[in-house]
């Protein structure tokens, strides 16, 4: 009897464990017919290197130029912000703070990474814009720069989260035998915690990029959504994720528009797999 | 195991109170009914939708938003039932619905003007047609040139699934002319709903949008609008829209599947009876019989 429940909950989990492959597979080739079909009839250089996105115009205008350095120039801007903070924080709740603050800060990080990214979005809409617009003397305050720290708000969570293990699981042994050496805190801290910890940091720090990449909701509603190729971090811009978002309900199955959609698909995904791939590359490197 | 017999038990009740939920409501005899598009007029046609439920319980009906294009989308793919509208479908759009069986047909059910808002804040007052046009199309860039400050204009526009997007494109910057290929300009800010255009009007001195008249209140301030340089500029009210002298307004569509029958048909007759019209000027539209 124990027998038997035993290899029917195995084979459940693993009907469960390839489900996941079939799921990412089958998704995979369904952006790669879509986005194929698009570029058969409009070509990848022209989509990519386009500057102009009009796709309910006549003729179309695809070029995601634009929301690609848009998506880009909001992902810089959250990891200028988040990686320096979040690092920090992750050393100071794993080495420093006396026992009773890292509880309350950990809970607090966790609830951090528990707020939905629409609210997010709402706060930032009615707070942050119209800050940026009267500190930066701006004619919007919906800019790249707004959707930044928004985000950098979403990433700090993942980075933390992810850091504080890294730096943990770095053996005590290597701490005494600095501390040992005469070496001061803040130098074990820095030149053998951190250096320990660095691929996991390094890991950390890429999942928070993979979030900011995709994130769509807040980005939407706070950077002002313009298909414009922006020349500073002020100005509004239009992300590859928020264009999927907002243009999706409209466009009819099978039509330029709808295939078009899934193109900018095909290239986000491109980017979340050279992010991820580089990542590996390098941790494969720290670790030797 | 134990585990498992309490998770099994679980399962079972939640299908059984799910299933005894649905039946205790009707069941079988609800009716159901999708109504997808146009943000502009959501609101309108929850109202419709509420009074039509009121008078027949058990009618099941589903109003969401997400702009024009989404609701003829939907009602290509076959999704909803009714697709609200605030612009008349394209020949496009009717090629692509024949192709899969669909035959819209088309109700008109009120007219909109659009207002032109701008922050409460702002000296501007009038404008012409042929100013938002170059507003729009960024070859006028800052408010000095129109009688402001010397600051750089926000726009505003609605994202491209948004029938007043459509409506303001080919009415202001093309002129209802079917060959011209002029465009919003890129740097236009693309706003997700008419709410947030109205979010960023009130508190941004600069940002100047078009939104449909029910949005305008003491927060903001609508301009006046005259169709060109030599006429008379109108304020965007109900009687200025309704005997044609506010130059930006449009008229406003159901479209259904084929012609309508049970439900949909019910709905239909209510939009255009006179209650429904009553509704249509309470909530800020002008309804069609005054035309």
């Amino acid at each position: 009897m124990k027998r038997k429940i035993d290899s029917i909950i195995e084979a459940i989990i693993f009907v469960c464990g390839i489900l996941s492959i079939i799921f990412v597979a089958l998704i995979f080739g369904f952006l790669l017919k879509e986005g194929f079909a698009f570029f058969k009839e409009f070509g990848v250089i022209g989509f990519i290197t386009g500057d102009l996105w009009y796709p309910t115009s006549d003729p179309p205008k695809f070029g995601i130029l634009p929301l690609i350095i848009g998506s880009l120039f909001v992902t810089a801007g959250a990891c200028v912000i988040a990686v320096p903070i979040g690092v920090m924080s992750a050393l100071y709740i794993s080495e420093v703070a006396p026992k009773g603050v890292r509880d309350v800060l950990k809970s607090f990080v966790e609830l951090m990474a528990a707020i939905p990214s629409v609210v997010i979005g709402f706060v930032g809409m009615v707070t942050l814009v119209p800050l940026v617009r009267t500190i930066f003397d701006i004619p919007t305050g919906l800019t790249a720069f707004s959707g930044s720290i928004m985000l950098a708000f979403m990433a700090m969570p993942t980075i933390i989260t992810i850091s504080e293990d890294a730096i943990r699981s770095v053996p005590w042994s290597y701490k005494e035998g600095a501390l040992a050496l005469g070496a001061t805190k803040w130098q074990t801290l820095h030149r053998i915690v951190l250096r320990a910890a660095m691929p996991g940091i390094i890991a950390a720090i890429m999942l928070g990029i993979g979030r900011v990449v995709g994130e769509t909701m807040a980005v939407m509603m706070i950077t002002g959504n313009a298909a414009q190729i922006p020349y500073s971090i002020f100005e509004p811009v239009r992300t590859m994720t928020a264009t999927i978002a907002a243009e999706m309900g409209e466009t009819v199955r099978g039509g330029m528009h709808y295939r078009s959609l899934f193109a900018i698909g095909l290239v986000l995904f491109l980017i979340t797999f050279i992010v991820n791939f580089t990542a590996d590359l390098f941790l494969g490197k720290t670790k030797k | 195991m134990r585990f498992l017999k309490i998770s099994f038990i679980l399962f079972l009740s939640v299908v059984f109170f799910s299933c005894s939920r649905s039946s205790e409501k009707g069941g079988a005899h609800t009716v159901s009914m999708q109504i997808k598009g146009s943000d502009t007029i959501v609101n309108l046609i929850q109202v419709w939708a509420e009074r039509v439920v009121e008078n027949n319980p058990s009618y099941n009906i589903g109003v969401t938003g997400g702009g024009s294009g989404t609701g003829f989308a939907a009602l290509i793919n076959k999704t909803c039932d009714i697709a609200m509208s605030s612009r008349e479908i394209e020949e496009k759009e009717t090629a692509m619905a024949e192709e899969k069986g669909v035959t819209p047909v088309e109700y008109m059910i009120g007219l909109d003007g659009l207002a032109i808002l701008i922050n409460k804040d702002n000296p501007v007052n009038e404008l012409t047609l042929e100013q938002l046009r170059d507003i729009f199309m960024a070859k006028i860039t800052n408010w000095r040139e129109i009688g402001g400050e010397n600051k750089k204009i926000v726009i505003l526009s609605r994202e491209s699934n948004s029938g007043t997007h459509m409506f303001f494109k080919e009415h202001v910057l093309r002129h209802n002319d079917k060959k011209s290929k002029d465009e919003f300009a890129p740097r236009a800010l693309l706003m997700p709903s008419s709410q947030a255009i109205y979010d960023e009007v009130s508190q941004n001195p600069h940002a100047l949008g078009y939104v449909g008249m029910g949005y305008i209140n003491d927060n903001v301030k609508a301009v006046s609008v005259a169709a060109d340089e030599n006429s008379e500029y109108f304020y965007p009210n109900p009687h200025n829209v309704m005997t044609g002298k506010y130059p930006i307004s449009r008229p406003l569509y159901l479209y259904t599947s084929g012609e309508p029958e049970g439900v949909v048909k019910e709905f239909i007759d209510y939009a255009l009876s006179e209650e429904g019209q009553r509704i249509v000027l309470e909530t800020d539209f002008v309804p069609i019989a005054a035309r």
